[in-house]
């Protein structure tokens, strides 16, 4: 009798030991199994408005981008406000690895030709590794292709290669806040070769710009975030600052706004801005509108991505 | 005399039942798949982390959203992103048990049709299921293997109109698990 009882104690105890065994033996498992853990989509593109995010895009995928920036809209109704005129640019953006990845693009303002890689150097991650930020690099090469071939006595202007390009190198550093906030900083030096011109005619600034005088170099600082403010709508901003003593001429600072929407393989981003061109270069250090005076540009981005690569 | 020597052995006996029961797997498999008019969707975890006690019958799976695969990395981070919010809630879970353990013989390889019924969190929302599933023993290996379907609705994970036509209402999902006794 004492036996039968002791028996079903001990079972009974057993059991709340497996029980707790087993507790403890998930808990354990799982603490094992503690990896880092990446913080994904700080921003919803590889750009957030104009310039770079700290974002690559994934491997294998193809990325197809076309990007409109329409004239000021203080050019009234006769040109319905502005959008009766375009600057383009058509992009391929291709990632070779996760952290990897090039493009090139053809814009239409000063008939411009560029190419770029973007490696994410660190990630932002929590658990097994913390690292509170992302760190990206993008290298720009932009190479304009309108630069006059006789100056205005007719005589042959030589332009080397390096004459009509532009080079780009950034830091992106990016944090994810929140699910909803992220921000990022870029300091930028732009190694400008391009040498003044007289042919464009979009530009209206340049009359204390010496015909054939070499730019300058340029460093900026770009300061740029974005809010969610759903799953699939946030508003970005992004602001260029150019160390003064380093701005070109009567150029202003690029400041755009705009509006990420996101459907599934899509993003399209619309917004505001003050700067014409799509390559570093061009609006960074080319912008010639001020807000102030009305020249503000309706713009938008158009993101198809494509999975070509084998995963 | 004789009596206390059987009480020690009848107890010895109870204590390494109790101890050995326990089988664990750190690289459970779970993957799931659906079907919409543009779209198949198609996830594979290799990380999946499950015990189960031959004696009891209790079950558990674990896994973290982060550690499921697409081809598609862009679908990677919408799952994660917009439907599990897997910042929100990183890990899903089950917790049940095996209905009529004693069915199973453990120590005898075959294949036992089960059904295990218990809680199964999915983006913080827990249900109460009850799904068949196959305990194959082979060599003294097991092997838990499931096949079911669960409502994306039942765990408030929303599908937006805009993307209907590319995500399933409903999404199929295979459990396999290969055990190794706990030392």
């Amino acid at each position: 009798m004492k036996a039968i009882k002791l028996f079903t104690f001990f079972s009974l105890f057993c059991a709340q030991l497996v029980a707790q065994d087993g507790a403890n033996l998930m808990k354990q498992l799982e603490n094992d199994s503690n990896k880092i853990n990446y913080t994904i989509a700080t921003f919803k593109s590889t750009r957030l408005i104009t310039g770079h995010s700290v974002e690559t895009i994934g491997k294998g995928v193809l990325d197809v981008r076309i990007l409109h920036r329409f004239a000021p809209l203080n050019m009234g109704i006769y040109n319905f406000f502005g959008l009766d005129y375009a600057s383009m640019r058509m992009g391929f953006d291709y990632g070779i690895t996760k952290n990897l990845m090039i493009g090139i693009g053809h814009s239409t303002w000063e008939k411009t030709y560029d190419a770029f890689i973007k490696v994410k150097l660190l990630r932002q991650s929590t658990g097994a590794v913390n690292i509170p930020f992302t760190l990206a690099f993008v290298s720009t090469i932009a190479t304009r292709t309108d630069l006059a071939r006789k100056d205005t006595l007719n005589n042959r202007i030589h332009t080397s290669f390096t004459d009509k390009s532009s080079f780009t190198e950034q830091i992106i550093i990016g944090r994810k806040f929140s699910n909803s906030f992220s921000l990022q900083f870029m300091p930028i030096f732009i190694f400008n070769h391009n040498r003044i011109d007289s042919i464009n005619t979009y530009t209206k600034n340049k009359d204390n710009l010496i015909y054939g005088q070499k730019r300058k170099n340029t460093v900026a600082l770009g300061i740029g975030g974005r809010l969610k403010v759903s799953k699939r709508i946030s508003i970005t901003a992004e602001y260029y600052y150019q160390l003064p003593d380093t701005r070109p001429g009567k150029y202003f600072n690029s400041v755009s706004l705009g509006v990420d929407i996101e459907t599934g393989g899509h993003v399209f981003q619309l917004h505001f801005t003050n700067s014409n061109g799509m390559t570093e270069k061009s609006f960074i250090t080319d912008t010639d509108d001020k807000w102030r005076d009305g020249y503000i540009r309706l713009g938008f981005n158009i993101s198809r991505v494509f999975n070509i690569g084998k995963h | 005399m004789k009596k206390n020597i059987i009480l020690v052995l009848v107890l010895f006996t109870v204590y390494i039942n109790c101890k050995g029961q326990l089988y664990y797997t750190k690289n459970g498999r779970i993957s799931f798949f659906s079907s919409a008019l543009l779209e198949d969707i198609k996830a594979d975890n290799n990380q999946v982390i499950s015990i189960i006690n031959t004696s009891t019958g209790d079950i558990q799976f674990s896994l973290l959203n982060n550690t499921f695969h697409f081809k598609k990395s862009l679908m990677e981070i919408h799952f994660n992103e917009d439907y599990m919010e897997s910042s929100k809630y990183p890990k899903d879970s089950f917790k049940g048990k095996i209905k009529d353990p004693s069915k199973v013989n453990f120590t005898v390889d075959g294949s036992y049709p089960v059904v295990v019924s218990g809680e199964l969190t999915i983006h913080g929302i827990t249900n109460k299921v009850s799904n068949t599933g196959t305990i194959f023993i082979n060599a003294g290996i097991i092997t838990a293997a499931s096949k079911f379907q669960i409502k994306l609705a039942d765990y408030k994970i929303n599908i937006p109109k805009i993307v209907k036509d590319n995500i399933a209402e409903f999404v199929d999902v295979t459990v396999s698990c290969v055990y190794d006794k706990k030392r």
